[in-house]
């Protein structure tokens, strides 16, 4: 149903995967995301839709390899099927000409404002786009942003790749230099948090694309419910896009880490059966 | 003397070795007894038990089939008007709905019809696998259900066997709606809703999954991409929560998300499945109806210790069938009456350690007729849980009624149809099941789709709104 057209590991831990999905091409819009199942026993994991290509009829997305169900997508070969590819979900990203927009990608966050940047671009705005990770490996999407981009700025927190230090370092520069009208900000919370303290004391409109723990993805399991301006939200079908002055990041974070044991034990599980079935 | 058999009861797995599994709890008539149970049915001239049937099933002429020795004739009979048997035999409230109106329960003992059905629907499914034909399109219109939950999964086959060409468009990637994420394994198991599906799809039927209509193409685009008619099926699909502190700590669970997570995802049989679900000594469930007792005794079967109902009522306003409570009093879920949770607490991790609770007093009647609880002053304390799931209930899901213009719903957020032909306020739209009623049981859904399909057919014959 789901044919992989090319997975490739872009670094040790980042991988990149075209699927076949005509509709979910068809339809998309920046912002949305699909939920995939890798196998007949996998959990159902949401992942932005970085780029689609509505002739081809293909989605491409970026993945972290962080447990089993992304290992197991990583080790996904060209021409094998995904058991189940769903969307497009969320609301799309409110694209309008702010005037000028500052796009904030932190690690893996990056595939998710890609599609933004490119569609904040193509409606006129002047874009800046600001791209950080860890190191040098966990870099992605550089070359395709930069020819979509105004200005685009690179940073890696060890200094190994581009300008050494954070993406807020260098977002706080550029507000400190010109009139900024929208920042967009996706990647992990501590860094959409640290964004939004900033931007608040600017004053600057800010939306974050959060990455809660989900489900169904439509709205029936309430599993990704946030705290926004004090009420709940559900990530999956209020979001995934939110005013970030108004997001409670701490919950976020907490929930987040629901299932860390268990992420722990399905995932040592995972890698002794491959042990045992590669002899590896 | 027919009546002076006594009604026939249902083997049941053993409460102390079944809270330890997944299987069905009920394990079915032997060929023996359910004919001998429908021995007991007086085949009465005017059936008033087929009153009490939302989709009338041809009740004394099923049983009399079953009583002659003919349980494939008695299959198709209950087919004729029943898309799903095997579901209803399982989880139909019968006590309010056939059985209850049956002659023999002015005496106490109903027909067992809802065990007869069970019997006759596993007797095809196990032993004889009958091959479902392709029904003809031949009515040439085509017509889209949204959901494939009982309503919409009765509206298609009504549909289908009337020669319309018809798709559902499911939103996950397995067809049953609420029948396969919502009830759990031991009520339903899920290759018997696969199985009524599979019997769907042979005759014609086509299931789109993970389509979600709403959130690229809308109920607009599928009228004028050629479809002539829409039924709307998404269900209660948005899960109502308490709204008091701590309630989004780890740990805190919708039923809806907990009940998935297990059932759906089969989080049960983690880690060979990859879903994970919180597991703990000591489960808190809030609410007092049939996903409150469903969730109280997957987290038994979970392996937790102490399973709580919190339920701020008496037992009496319970709104679970009382088979349900039943079921989970034997297996030893604690019942919390009277009760009601006023805030979770957390640790310093985030996750829930305990929930306060204030206990309640029964005051006048309210708009539902119940009496209402009232707080008792001081009257606070503490639980030490694990984990909680909040079961009070789930209301409309809105992305439908958001993207269609021209749809009008309640100030709840339910669309608004005809309670007799399921039409709604925009033409050539109908709508029926949880979304318009609000959440009820799997065979109120079923009667609507019912109703539904009959109407569509009219509408599409005629062209008359």
């Amino acid at each position: 149903m789901y044919a992989i057209i090319q997975n490739t590991k872009i670094s040790e831990n980042v991988g990149k995967v075209v699927i076949e999905a005509p509709y979910i091409a068809q339809h998309r819009k920046a912002g949305q995301f699909v939920i995939i199942i890798v196998d007949e026993v996998g959990e159902r994991i949401p992942l932005t839709i970085a780029d689609a290509d509505k002739e081809k009829g293909s989605i491409t997305l970026y993945y972290q390899i962080v447990g089993t169900s992304t290992h197991k997508l990583s080790l996904k070969k060209e021409g094998e099927q995904l058991y189940n590819v769903a969307g497009p979900l969320g609301h799309p990203t409110d694209i309008r000409n702010y005037g000028t927009a500052v796009c904030v990608g932190g690690g893996i966050g990056i595939a998710a404002v890609y599609p933004i940047a490119v569609a904040m671009k193509e409606a006129g705005n002047y874009c800046i786009n600001i791209i950080g990770a860890r190191n040098k490996d966990l870099l992605i999407l550089e070359q395709e942003l930069k020819a979509k981009s105004d200005q685009i700025i690179v940073t890696t927190d060890d200094g190994s790749y581009g300008i050494k230090g954070f993406v807020t370092d260098e977002l706080k520069k550029i507000l400190d230099s010109r009139k900024v009208d929208i920042v967009v900000a996706v990647g992990p919370v501590p860094m959409m948090k640290a964004v939004s303290e900033l931007t608040r004391t600017y004053n600057v409109k800010t939306l974050v694309s959060l990455n809660s723990i989900m489900v169904d993805g439509t709205g029936m399991c309430g599993g990704c419910r946030v705290t926004v301006d004090g009420k709940k939200q559900f990530t999956c079908v209020d979001g995934p896009e939110f005013d970030a002055h108004l997001v409670d990041f701490d919950e976020l974070m907490k929930r987040l880490n629901t299932y860390k044991d268990q992420e722990k034990e399905s995932f040592e599980k995972h890698i002794c059966q491959l042990e045992k079935y590669h002899g590896r | 003397m027919a009546d002076k058999i006594p009604r026939q009861k249902m083997p049941q797995q053993d409460p102390t070795k079944r809270v330890y599994n997944f299987n069905e709890v009920p394990l079915g008539y032997d060929e023996k007894t359910a004919v001998l149970e429908a021995t007991r049915c007086l085949q009465c001239k005017r059936p008033t038990c087929v009153d009490g049937c939302p989709v009338n099933i041809n009740i004394p002429g099923f049983i009399k089939a079953l009583k002659e020795g003919n349980p494939l004739e008695a299959f198709f009979i209950i087919k004729q008007t029943n898309t799903l048997p095997a579901v209803c035999g399982r989880v139909c409230p019968q006590e309010d709905q056939c059985e209850k109106l049956c002659v023999l329960a002015k005496k106490g003992e109903p027909v067992a019809i809802g065990n007869l059905e069970r019997y006759v629907a596993d007797y095809e499914r196990e032993k004889e696998h009958y091959p479902f034909q392709k029904v003809k399109a031949e009515k040439g219109k085509k017509v889209a259900i949204i959901g494939s939950g009982p309503a919409g999964l009765t509206a298609a086959g009504d549909l289908a066997r009337m020669g319309y060409s018809v798709t559902v468009f499911e939103a996950l990637h397995k067809a049953g709606g609420v029948l396969v994420y919502g009830i759990p394994e031991f009520r339903l198991p899920k290759d018997i809703v696969q199985y009524e599906v599979d019997a769907l799809k042979a005759m014609g039927v086509t299931i789109e999954l993970s389509r979600v209509v709403g959130t690229a193409e809308t109920v607009n685009d599928l009228l004028s991409s050629g479809f002539d008619a829409v039924f709307v099926a998404t269900g209660a699909g948005l899960p109502l929560f308490l709204d008091i502190p701590g309630e989004n700590l780890q740990g805190v669970y919708s039923a809806n998300e907990y009940l998935t997570r297990s059932n759906l995802m089969k989080a049960y049989r983690f880690p060979e499945y990859d879903t994970p679900i919180v597991k703990g000594d000591r489960v808190a469930v809030v609410g007092g109806g049939n996903v409150a007792m469903d969730s109280a005794r997957t987290a038994l079967r979970l392996g937790s210790k102490e399973v709580y109902i919190i339920y701020r009522r008496s037992k009496k306003e319970m709104p679970a069938r009382i088979e349900e409570v039943e079921r989970a009093e034997e297996e030893g879920v604690i019942f919390k009456l009277l009760t009601n949770p006023v805030r979770f607490i957390g640790d310093e991790k985030g996750r829930v350690e305990a929930v306060e609770c204030i206990q309640m007093e029964l005051g006048e009647p309210d708009a539902s007729g119940r009496r209402s609880p009232i707080p008792v002053k001081g009257s606070e304390f503490i639980i030490d849980i694990d984990v909680a799931i909040i079961a009070i209930g789930n209301g409309p899901n809105p992305l439908i009624p958001k993207t269609t213009p021209g749809l009008d719903t309640t100030k709840r957020g339910n669309i608004v149809a005809d309670p007799e032909t399921m039409k709604t306020s925009k033409r050539g739209v109908f709508a029926g099941g949880d979304i318009v009623t609000g959440a009820a049981t799997v065979i109120q859904a079923m009667g609507a789709g019912k109703k539904a399909a009959k109407a569509i057919d009219e509408y599409l014959l005629t062209g008359v709104w």
